[in-house]
């Protein structure tokens, strides 16, 4: 066991090692480099069973290990095996190489899949590592790697200006949330002195170091322990994709789709529930059941918008991927309600089924492209049921285990299980009525998609000449249906198995309580896939007109949904533009003043002006030009200095030597 | 050791023919001839180092830097020669340089000469060098240091090689002209 | 006068004459020269101080001596290695028309 947790390293260090070689493999052998990273992930699969066995046996371990040190300050890193961060690791570790071996099939005539698959297998080792890690620091540099990834994956098919434009959206997007991390980062470490989460009793989620920060106050009377908290749920809002930070998500499409498969469904957007699971007990200071801690309550409404927004955003779109992705954003909101509310093993199981299905949803809309020959417009699709029946099946478990369809789908326990915590919240009841508003929903923009895609008959020419993939692609997606619905077992409120191994000291839930969140649950679900099957019944009809039924009911919501309620259109006419105004401000400053004597010389000449002008209105022009006249003349005078004569700077460093040196020697005789 | 003449002979000799050399080398307007002059220079030093009783390095003087660096010179100056010598222009404001020159050098002897002269006049046992203590020296306690030299030196020459190749959109100069065999590709370069 | 005293103000002398033709000559070759020359000075400086000055360490000065020659060599390689670079692309080795940095 101790030998286990001292040797934890390794299997992020296996994806890496494919990563570094395949670095180093030349183009044409990009098989070979996808086969390693395949390898070198199932191994850490393998690895990683072999480690949550044991968690499952014995429980959480921990090793930290010396990484520098400079003077009195030593900075250490380790690893950590509990609970939490077992099944994340045998969830990214399966699911990841099932996407792997998707994309193996998937990429295999684009020749730059060497490329891809160093840059997955990296994203891979950085995910790894961000989960094992027992240090906010080390977790933080993963953080920023699974980031860099993500940033490189979006952007993979380069040459193609909207995916290189999503590439460095999601990056400065992010980085907006990041910032608030690092500052609670450095906060929590000068007042803890330690960013280890478990030390034998140092660290800083342990009770000597809680208490040490619970009671205190900062300025404007907020508890020490919910701004450090606020500070880091800025990084999980924007890697997690919650508002008012999602726009990034929806355009992290544009990257390959088992990409968005693993890093925008299942792993890393899910970082940020995982954060603040981690930092549960931190976040969590000083709330009771009836008065949570502040930082929860924020969690909680993020969450509840978030996932609401998400669900109807996701009702009026018409790319295949961009559903799911604004699917994926109200399904983090989901997670983040639950965690709010019910604890880190509420939110948790709800983000282990959701990447299960989730991934399942991708790399079946991976198919479908790929299939129909990269067509992603669900109006040029349908009638995939019959040409494509293995997707068809997968899909539908998928899109069933989302909306929540009772028994047999893991989704319907996990979000059951939230909504349960949410039906218990004392604060207030309006995040239960939107999540079932929004479990409602969910139901029913799945059967609009589902109906557009594999019902009636095709509507385009590729989809018309649609074929199913070679089992590469198929088998990952029946596994992962499978999965889907096994997973039912173990988190059923009966047998919450996964619920309590996460955290064990969650209490069981009253089963007459349990009953009647089910069958609500169950009917609002029944309610949205009623609503989606009575509406879109007559699809093919319907888009004669050009029009989508629900746009035909609904107009003015529809366009307002369809536009995404114009985030991004209020992002570029303010931040963006602001921004834009500063830069361009900068840039004429830069390119007329040339250098920073000249800048500070113009400064001085135009106040100068500035004055003469106003004590003499009367040559209001003639003083403003001789204003600009000085200006270029002492910034030609003083650019002069700067002329690329070595000697003459060499002579004004002479003369100070020589003064200098006069100087101490006058010091020292007199 | 029998005391030596503060100001002999020998010492104003090897002196004469250091700042000779120096002088020579900094104002001949022949740019070959200043070369050699620096070479004289160096040898000049090198006594000197001889005479101070650092044998061992008065010879690495005149190998290193008579035998390397000043035929460096001589060559690059070779290399180099012809094309802007049709607008050389004697000197860059003399005056000022020579001025700073002068100035830096009265500061300095004033320095030499009323700065606590005793720690320096005192005369300890003189030092002897024996080239093994020096050699024990440097690959006992010197050794990183040493060995971080051998990289520096490794990685100028490398460094100076690659930056002398030819660039590949420059044309070599025309055939006849000065030293146009001085730079053709090095046929070691290590790229 | 001793000769600890001589032999400093030789090398502050070799050291002013390296130092003015580095800041007069307009050819980049010949400032190398006095750059040369300001060097040896220094070697000279450490050792005077090991021969006639406290000796903390035995053999401080000529260890100095032979990294700093060593550095030189160095130096002067790359140096001239530029030199010849920018020689063959603007045909000169005049260091007042080599300026592109210019601000």
């Amino acid at each position: 066991m101790e030998n286990l947790a001292k040797n934890l390293w390794v299997i992020p260090l296996l994806p890496l090692l494919a990563a570094t070689v395949g670095t180093f493999l030349p183009r044409r052998l990009h098989r070979v480099t996808a086969g390693l990273s395949v390898a070198a992930l199932a191994t850490a699969a393998i690895l990683a069973a072999a480690a949550f066995l044991s968690v499952v046996r014995g429980g959480a371990l921990y090793s930290n290990v010396p990484w520098f040190e400079t003077g009195t300050l030593s900075v250490r890193v380790g690893w950590i095996l509990d609970p939490l961060s077992a099944a994340m690791l045998l969830m990214i570790t399966v699911v990841g190489t099932l996407i792997f071996i998707f994309s193996t099939g998937y990429m295999a005539e684009d020749p730059d899949s060497g490329r891809f698959f160093c840059f997955l297998s990296l994203f891979a080792a950085a995910m790894l590592g961000l989960i094992l890690s027992n240090s906010l620091l080390l977790l933080f540099i993963c953080w920023e790697l699974v980031g860099l990834a993500s940033y490189l994956l979006i952007g993979f098919w380069y040459s193609r200006p909207p995916a290189a434009d999503a590439a460095r959206k999601a990056f400065l997007t992010t980085r907006i949330g990041d910032l608030g991390f690092l500052v609670g980062l450095i906060w929590l470490y000068s007042e803890s002195g330690t960013v280890l989460f478990y030390d034998q009793g140092a660290g800083c989620l342990e009770p000597a170091a809680l208490s040490g920060i619970a009671g205190r106050a900062t300025a404007g009377g907020l508890a020490l322990g919910t701004a450090i908290s606020l500070l880091l749920f800025c990084g999980a809002v924007g890697k997690s994709g919650q508002l008012p930070l999602h726009v990034w998500l929806p355009d992290a499409m544009e990257g390959p789709t088992p990409v968005s498969a693993l890093i925008h469904a299942a792993t890393m957007v899910a970082a940020g529930v995982f954060l603040m699971a981690r930092m549960f007990p931190l976040v969590a200071l000083g709330g009771s059941a009836e008065l949570p801690a502040p930082a929860l309550v924020v969690m909680a409404w993020t969450g509840a918008l978030t996932a609401l927004f998400g669900a109807l955003t996701a009702v009026a779109q018409t790319d295949i991927k961009r559903i799911l992705a604004y699917s994926t954003i109200s399904q983090l909101g989901f997670m983040m309600m639950g965690l709010a509310t019910g604890g880190p093993a509420v939110g948790m199981v709800h983000l282990l089924t959701h990447a299960f299905f989730k991934a399942l949803l991708f790399l079946g809309a991976g198919s479908v492209i790929h299939g129909c020959h990269g067509e992603q417009d669900i109006r040029h699709l349908g009638g995939l049921r019959r040409r494509m029946p293995l997707t068809f099946a997968t899909y539908a478990v998928g899109m069933m285990a989302l909306s929540g369809v009772p028994v047999f789908f893991s989704g319907f326990w996990s979000k059951d299980a939230i909504l349960h915590s949410l039906s218990h919240w004392a604060p207030s009841r309006v995040p239960f009525l939107l999540g079932v508003l929004t479990a409602a929903v969910t139901a029913f923009y799945m059967t609009r998609q589902m109906i557009y895609v594999f019902a009636g008959t095709s509507r385009g020419p590729d989809s018309a000449h649609a074929h199913e993939g070679s089992p590469v692609l198929t088998v990952p997606l029946g596994i992962l249906a499978g999965a889907s619905i096994a997973l039912s077992a173990v988190t059923t409120p009966f047998r919450p198995w996964l619920e309590h191994f996460l955290s064990p000291a969650s209490t069981p839930s009253e089963s007459g309580s349990v009953w009647g969140i089910l069958i609500l649950s169950a009917l609002a679900c029944g309610a949205g896939l009623a609503a989606g099957g009575i509406l879109y019944r007559n699809l093919g009809v319907a888009l004669k007109t050009g029009r989508d039924p629900l746009e035909r009911w609904v107009p003015r919501m529809y366009t307002l949904m369809r536009d995404r309620f114009r985030f991004d259109e209020f992002y570029r006419a303010t931040l963006v533009k602001w921004v834009g105004a500063a830069a361009w401000i900068s840039a004429a400053l830069d390119q007329s003043l040339g250098s920073v004597f000249r800048d500070l010389a113009s400064f001085a000449a135009s106040a100068g002006s500035w004055l003469s002008r106003t004590v003499d209105q009367g040559v209001l022009n003639a003083s403003f030009d001789d204003g600009c006249q000085a200006a270029r003349d002492a910034g030609g005078l003083l650019s002069r200095t700067h002329d690329g004569q070595p000697q003459r700077s060499l002579r004004i460093l002479i003369a100070g030597v020589i003064a200098l040196a006069a100087g101490l020697l006058f010091l020292a005789t007199s | 050791m029998p005391p030596e003449p503060v100001l002999s002979l020998a010492f104003a000799i090897v002196a004469g023919l250091v700042l000779g050399g120096s002088v020579a080398a900094v104002s001949c307007r022949n740019r070959v001839h200043a070369g050699l002059f620096l070479a004289v220079a160096l040898v000049g030093l090198a006594l000197v180092f001889l005479r101070m009783g650092a044998e061992f390095l008065g010879f690495i003087q005149i190998l290193v830097y008579v035998g390397a660096v000043a035929v460096l010179i001589v060559f690059a100056i070779l290399l180099t020669r012809g094309s802007d010598s049709a607008h050389e222009r004697r000197s860059n404001a003399p005056g000022i340089g020579i001025g700073l020159a002068v100035l830096l050098w009265g500061v300095l002897a004033w320095g030499i000469l009323h700065r606590s002269p005793g720690a320096i006049a005192t005369p300890s046992p003189p030092p002897s060098m024996a080239v093994r203590d020096l050699g024990e020296r440097l690959l006992r306690e010197e050794l990183l240091p040493l060995q971080t030299v051998g990289l520096l030196l490794t990685a100028a020459l490398i460094g100076a090689a690659l930056i002398a190749l030819p660039e590949p959109g420059i044309s070599p100069r025309p055939s006849g002209s000065h030293g146009s065999a001085g730079t053709e590709t090095p046929p070691s370069s290590p790229t | 006068m001793s000769a600890a005293t001589l032999h400093l103000l030789l090398a502050a002398a070799m050291f002013c004459i390296g130092l003015a033709g580095a800041l007069c000559r307009r050819n980049a070759i010949l400032v190398l020269i006095g750059i040369e020359l300001m060097l040896n000075a220094a070697n000279l400086n450490f050792l005077t101080f090991w021969k006639y000055g406290p000796q903390p360490q035995p053999l401080d000065g000529p260890v100095f001596v032979l990294f700093s020659v060593a550095i030189a060599a160095a130096e002067a390689a790359v140096g001239l290695a530029l030199i010849i670079a920018i020689h063959r692309r603007y045909r000169t080795t005049q260091l007042e028309e080599i300026s592109r940095l210019r601000g």
